[in-house]
């Protein structure tokens, strides 16, 4: 389980690189990408978070869209009461989403399996319409925001600062991600996910394990929240709906359930072929839905496990 | 007798029926008490009910001098009453040293908190050289590297035992560790229970007489969710109503 030197080598490289690549882009003449850029690490950091619940923790959570769109209003919310500063927003994004996702958490981890897949879907749903039946956040049209945080002494006007505020905070979730599942906490979840029962019979607090595992994904979804306002200029009912958990449900799918860059690698595909079969076809649902298919009749690891990016073992 | 585990007037129903009607039973320190009865009596629900798998619907489960009746399991396992199961639980996809491992890392009262997020758990390798001295002390030293779904079903029970013994339990609950198994991994296992004479209180409930009355300390008999004796295994061999409700004439 420990990282080899060669894919410390890789993993620096790869890092190096995408670090460059607005330089790389605006050379090109091809600023615009830069912002496709940025919204797949946010994507990336996103599903990343929700993978942590799904394939560290054994809870298939459909409500994520609450804690992702959560962090965008709330920083949206804060920007028309005068709070512009990230310092101060960002962090109280991810506490929003902290405070939710105990509460969720706590009922919803009453119920396991299809039930707990319905009853975070149904919390989700709740703060959808509790969101766009509120005058004051936008309704339907959501929640515009005027200016970009600020995060001094960073510009985050310019879309490069943006890119690698969004670049640092994936970076940093993957690292953590790597101390986490060596640590006492990460083998404890690795004997949940294989069997909760013994878990529970050789003393651990299996509902508090799971529940502290969901709310470390609820924050980090905040925090891609935040990023995820400032990147569009907009908190956007369709971010809280419930087609936006399945969307990084299906990232997460794609890239490998469980799997370190699982949440990464299927936020870059499916976006990228979004992007790509949109300006191809009309049809890129459809292909996308054929990939998916692929995906998980073929290679159950995900695109991580294709790649022979596979460090976490699976149940 | 210096008691560890007092129950008494314990009840549990399913439905209409009384599985555990009204169970009075008296564990002594350091000794391996054996639970028997016939099909159906509520052994394994008793099992249930002391680990904190079920709660009594009536009655006080006294351990060490406090009633739990009402505890949730981790909270009995952390006072100190461990279980294992009929069917084996173990984690298949995880290597057999750290099946072990995990289980010495659940005493919180030895190493604090499992929710320790950032030092590598490998850097703790006192609990490895313990988990190490458990395999050892069930004889599976050699699979410590193996998953242990690639053990052989005695191998697996074995280290099922290993599991609950190295969470320190005051009262170990064994629900038939030898199920399932052939005459020479039940002869290990029994082995293995009987070095465990003297330092370690067990409540046994197994389905082989042999096995019963050579280990047993004592032996209570448990019929339709009562206890109608409990005594030292000559008493229960001769006793009346024992035969006509159990044993039959199989015990000569």
């Amino acid at each position: 389980m420990k990282a080899s030197p060669r894919s410390n080598a890789i993993e620096a490289a790869v890092l190096f690189v995408a670090a460059l690549l607005p330089f790389l882009l605006q050379a090109m003449g091809e600023e615009f990408y830069i912002g496709f850029a940025t919204r797949l690490l946010i994507f990336a950091l996103a599903a990343t978070s929700l993978n942590f619940i799904v394939g560290y923790g054994g809870m298939v959570a459909f409500g994520h869209a609450a804690f992702f769109g959560g962090g965008a209003y709330i920083v949206a919310f804060l920007m028309q009461a005068g709070i512009v500063s990230a310092w101060i927003a960002w962090p109280l994004a991810v506490l929003a989403a902290v405070v939710a996702s105990l509460a969720i958490g706590a009922l919803s981890l009453r119920t396991r399996g299809v039930y707990f897949i319905m009853i975070t879907l149904a919390f989700a749903q709740m703060i959808y319409y509790s969101i766009i039946s509120l005058q004051s956040a936008g309704g339907d049209d959501g929640l515009p925001l005027e200016q970009r945080s600020t995060l001094a002494p960073f510009d985050l006007a310019s879309d490069m600062t943006l890119y690698w505020v969004a670049l640092a905070a994936l970076a940093g979730c993957l690292i953590a991600l790597r101390r986490l599942a060596n640590s006492r906490y990460g083998r404890a979840l690795a004997g949940l996910r294989q069997n909760e029962q013994r878990m529970e019979a050789l003393g651990y607090p299996v509902d508090r394990l799971k529940l502290v595992c969901f709310v470390i994904g609820a924050g980090i979804a905040g925090l891609a929240g935040a990023l995820l306002v400032n990147q569009n200029g907009l908190a956007s009912p369709t971010q809280l709906y419930w087609t936006q958990s399945g969307m990084l449900l299906v990232m997460v799918i794609l890239g490998g359930v469980g799997q370190r860059y699982g949440g990464m690698l299927g936020a870059i595909a499916l976006l990228g072929l979004e992007e790509a079969l949109g300006l191809m076809t009309e049809y890129a649902h459809l292909y996308i839905g054929l990939a998916l298919l692929a995906v998980v009749l073929f290679a159950p690891r995900g695109l991580a496990g294709l790649a022979g990016l596979t460090d976490l073992r699976r149940a | 007798m210096n008691t560890l585990l007092e129950i008494a007037g314990l009840k549990r129903h399913f439905g209409g029926l009384w599985a555990t009607n009204g169970v009075d039973l008296r564990i002594g320190r350091g000794e391996i008490h054996a639970l028997i009865g016939p099909n159906g009596a509520g052994k394994t629900t008793l099992i249930h009910l002391i680990s904190g798998a079920l709660r009594p619907d009536a009655g006080r489960i006294v351990f060490a001098g406090a009633d739990i009746a009402r505890h949730d399991m981790h909270e009995r396992v952390a006072r100190g009453i461990t279980r294992s199961y009929q069917i084996t639980q173990i984690f298949p996809h995880l290597p057999v040293l750290e099946n072990v491992r995990l289980a010495v890392q659940s005493r919180r009262r030895d190493w604090g908190s499992s929710f320790r997020m950032c030092r590598p758990a490998s850097a703790d390798f006192r609990m490895i050289e313990e988990a190490e001295e458990w395999l050892g002390r069930v004889g599976l030293a050699e699979a410590a590297g193996q998953l242990a779904t690639d053990l052989a079903h005695g191998q697996q029970r074995a280290l099922e035992l290993a599991m609950a013994l190295a969470t320190r339990p005051q009262l170990l609950l064994l629900d038939e560790p030898m199920a399932g198994m052939g005459p020479e991994e039940s002869a290990h296992m029994a082995t293995l229970i009987a070095s465990l004479k003297g330092e370690q209180t067990v409540l046994l409930v197994e389905h082989d007489m042999d096995i019963v009355f050579r280990l047993a300390d004592r032996i209570s008999v448990l019929v339709a969710g009562r206890v109608i004796v409990s005594a030292t295994p000559d008493v229960v061999r001769n006793h009346p109503e024992v035969r006509r409700a159990y044993l039959g004439d199989d015990i000569q």
